[in-house]
């Protein structure tokens, strides 16, 4: 044979980026201000940029996030984490117990680690004796799920004299940028298109912060800053691509599987311990999480495996959720209004792009999506709360090519 | 002897480590763990329970043999959960809405909620057949969206009424209901508590006497073997999916259609992941998930009479949490423990082969 014919093995040189990651960002951050202020003008709703829907957006992202952020680090080192929900369960149980004690710093630290306990026994499942993830995962829901109940009864129920609710649980403080809140506020208050949108957004961004938020904006970053930045997060990552390669050049894959599956349940935890101290919430309550656990997961699907990303996804779905929280599926019939605008968006893309085919798909979704909005009233609310379900279902069928897991994601791993 | 040691030391082990767990737990928060098991014996005599671990069993028989078929080939089914609402609800209407005979009607009903479940079990096997798109994410978001679903459909001014404090489907008509036995005040067994186990037996003849059986547990012990040999992944996939999700959809017939006759509010949830660990447990074979599921609804029903000795009755839940893990960290040690024996054991023949 002609070696010449053999089949290459050596991969095809990548493409060089051309914007970097944060421009892209940017980028879509300016494009979803553009969008829902065009929406908000067209559609005559205010509320869609208004500073309570992003505070309460904010306030309900958080857990999102946390969860996702958890995910994340447990499926960069390879194992995935369905049993987030779990973990945060034992989260907002954990912050409870010490919440109402102590106050809402001691709140933070045990439901990380009642999380990360949660972890733990995944970590041990998994990596130590090869269980198949899924199955430790759904394992540690239920187990999650029966020992919050068992031990509320236990210990909520001579307190609260409710087995389903904690005693309630002290809030933190909040902080405002008190001159710039006001400014921003009679700019809102102005309504002029565009400007007041943003001031609007940016006043929801500034006031009324709780340090919990900065936190989770600090572990973002943070989490970003390590596992891409460090030589720990470089080698974590290579226990989720390729741990037989791994363990070859001397890393103890063991041992960062179970740093990155204890680190995911720590921060499960942590978001379940956002939901306890929202300030909407007296406390622990069974059923709260109300499978946010899942939602986070879709949230890093969605934000293909990447910190960046994950947040976008938490903010999409957090704001989905505050919008019908607050102003009712009326309000929220305008992000489907702002949803075809997307849409012609991405249309006119592919159109200079001459994709036809996908061109056409587009098209055909957006009139699909305006005669819904023009035929409907308002969006039941039954069906808004699982929009972030059938978001992740639509990305997942449309860009699951683009996306890309770690490569040993799910894989069992075993030494030797 | 060697066989039955790794078949059922596992399951047992697993129970015993469980239910010492348990007890340790419930030393700690200082209740009596003999005393509390104690009382969930001797509850399997009094009222209805009985009748009740029975009619339980059924349903979770079902709803494990669904997750089992998924799990014979490698594909997780998460969506049992989903697949059994959505049935339920589309079922419930259908069944509200129609006239016919007797019998006929019940008929209808069935097969109207094994069509919904395999329709909604379709789109992820879709997805996955078509775009790669992972089961276990497609079917968890279907769960959420078969939750909004359901309770869109029940809404007042879609097919719901309101009766009281609790809204539900408009009631189906006498010919829609399946007759139970009756024990008098011991309760009644669910008529179709039987096609749970008619479902067992089909399930096993399909396992162990069709070709497409042998695939499926083909696909599952290798998939590249399978692909070699001739067997098409993808239909192997969408069939096992739209099986499995038909097979939940029936999850909740012989409640609906034994005694409550609508779906309401009240609606049991979290039967599918029970399936999954009753699935786990019972191995995927037929007669191990009829006994899990035995022992599932003997700690639901029994566990109810904790109350009476001032033992949160969530203790359960805990030592079913734990049954699941424990019993498959059991067969992953029993495996790698059979394993390291056969390896031993072939290096010891090629030892005295190479001596000799």
């Amino acid at each position: 044979m002609n070696p010449s014919e053999a089949p290459s093995t050596v991969p095809p040189p990548r493409k060089a980026r051309r914007i970097p990651g944060w421009a892209i960002g940017a980028l879509g951050v300016a494009g979803a201000v553009v969008l829902l202020s065009t929406t908000s003008y067209l559609t005559g709703v205010p509320q869609l940029t208004s500073t309570g829907t992003i505070q309460t957006a904010v306030r309900l992202a958080l857990p999102i996030l946390l969860a996702a952020l958890g995910g994340l680090w447990a499926e960069r080192a390879g194992v995935v984490n369905i049993g987030l929900e779990g973990m945060m369960i034992m989260g907002t149980w954990g912050a409870a117990w010490a919440g109402y004690q102590w106050g809402p710093w001691a709140a933070l630290v045990s439901a990380a680690v009642f999380g990360a306990l949660g972890g733990l026994l995944h970590a041990i499942a998994t990596v130590t004796f090869g269980v198949n993830h899924i199955v430790s995962g759904v394992a540690i829901n239920l187990l999650g799920a029966g020992l919050t109940k068992y031990l509320s009864t236990l210990i909520f129920f001579p307190l609260s004299s409710n087995p389903r609710e904690s005693p309630s649980v002290p809030k933190f403080d909040t902080y405002s940028a008190s001159g710039l809140s006001d400014w921003l506020g009679s700019l809102e208050a102005q309504q002029r298109v565009g400007l007041s949108d943003v001031a609007g957004i940016l006043r929801g961004l500034v006031t009324g912060v709780s340090p919990l938020t900065m936190l989770a904006i600090v572990l973002v970053v943070g989490s970003y800053l390590v596992l891409w930045r460090t030589r720990f997060g470089l080698r974590l990552r290579s226990c989720g691509e390729n741990p037989v390669a791994a363990e070859s050049l001397g890393v103890n894959v063991y041992r960062y599987k179970y740093a990155a599956v204890i680190a995911s349940g720590a921060l499960a935890g942590i978001g379940g311990a956002a939901l306890v101290l929202n300030p909407g919430q007296p406390g622990y309550l069974e059923g709260q999480t109300n499978g946010r656990g899942f939602i986070g997961l879709a949230a890093m699907i969605f934000g293909n495996w990447r910190p960046g990303g994950l947040l976008g996804g938490a903010a999409l779905f957090g704001y989905a959720d505050g919008l019908q929280l607050r102003s009712g599926g009326k309000t929220f019939l305008a992000l489907v209004y702002g949803a075809v605008l997307l849409l012609v968006v991405i249309v006119i893309w592919q159109l200079v792009r001459r994709r036809w085919f996908a061109a056409a798909f587009g098209i055909l979704a957006a009139g699909l999506l305006y005669a819904v909005y023009y035929s409907v009233d308002e969006v039941p609310s039954e069906l808004t709360t699982y929009a972030p379900h059938l978001v992740t279902l639509i990305v997942l069928a449309v860009a699951s090519q683009r996306l890309r897991m770690p490569a040993a994601d799910g894989v069992v791993y075993r030494r030797g | 002897m060697g066989m039955l040691r790794g078949k059922l030391l596992p399951p047992v082990l697993a129970i015993l480590f469980s239910a010492l767990l348990c007890g340790i737990a419930l030393v700690v928060s200082g209740a009596n763990p003999l005393r509390a098991f104690g009382v969930m014996l001797s509850q399997i005599g009094q009222g209805t329970t009985a009748v009740d671990i029975v009619n339980s069993t059924g349903t979770y028989y079902i709803a494990a043999l669904a997750v089992a078929i998924g799990f014979q080939m490698n594909l997780f089914n998460i969506g049992v959960e989903g697949q059994y609402r959505v049935a339920a609800v589309v079922a419930a209407v259908v069944g509200g809405s129609i006239v016919l005979p007797p019998g006929l009607h019940a008929l209808v009903i069935i097969l109207t909620a094994a069509v919904a479940g395999a329709l909604w079990a379709a789109v992820p096997a879709i997805l996955k057949v078509t775009r790669g798109v992972n089961e276990v994410i497609s079917t968890i978001m279907m769960n959420g969206l078969a939750l909004g679903l359901a309770a869109y459909l029940i809404g007042s001014d879609v097919f719901g009424e309101l009766r009281g404090n609790n809204i539900r489907t408009p009631e189906i008509p006498h010919s829609g209901w399946v007759p139970g036995i009756s024990f008098g005040s011991s309760g009644t067994v669910f008529g179709l508590v039987f096609l749970a186990a008619l479902l067992g037996i089909g399930y096993w003849v399909m396992m162990n006497r069709t070709r497409f059986g042998f695939e499926l547990r083909a696909s599952g012990e290798s998939s590249t073997a399978a692909a070699a040999g001739g067997v098409n992944a993808k239909k192997m996939v969408l069939i096992a999916m739209l099986l499995s999700g038909g097979i939940a959809g029936l999850v909740s017939m012989p409640e609906i259609l034994g005694r409550d006759h609508t779906y309401n509010l009240n609606f049991p949830a979290g039967i599918g992941f029970s399936g999954i660990a009753i699935a786990l447990l019972g191995r995927n074979h037929p007669g191990g998930i009829a006994f899990a599921a035995l022992l599932w609804a003997f700690l639901d029903k029994s566990g109810l009479a904790l109350d009476n000795v001032q033992v949160p009755r969530e203790i359960v839940t805990i030592m079913q949490g734990a049954i699941v893990l424990s019993v498959v960290v059991a067969y992953e040690v029993v495996r790698r423990f059979e394993l390291a024996a056969q390896q031993r054991q072939v290096g010891r023949q090629l030892g005295t082969v190479d001596a000799a």
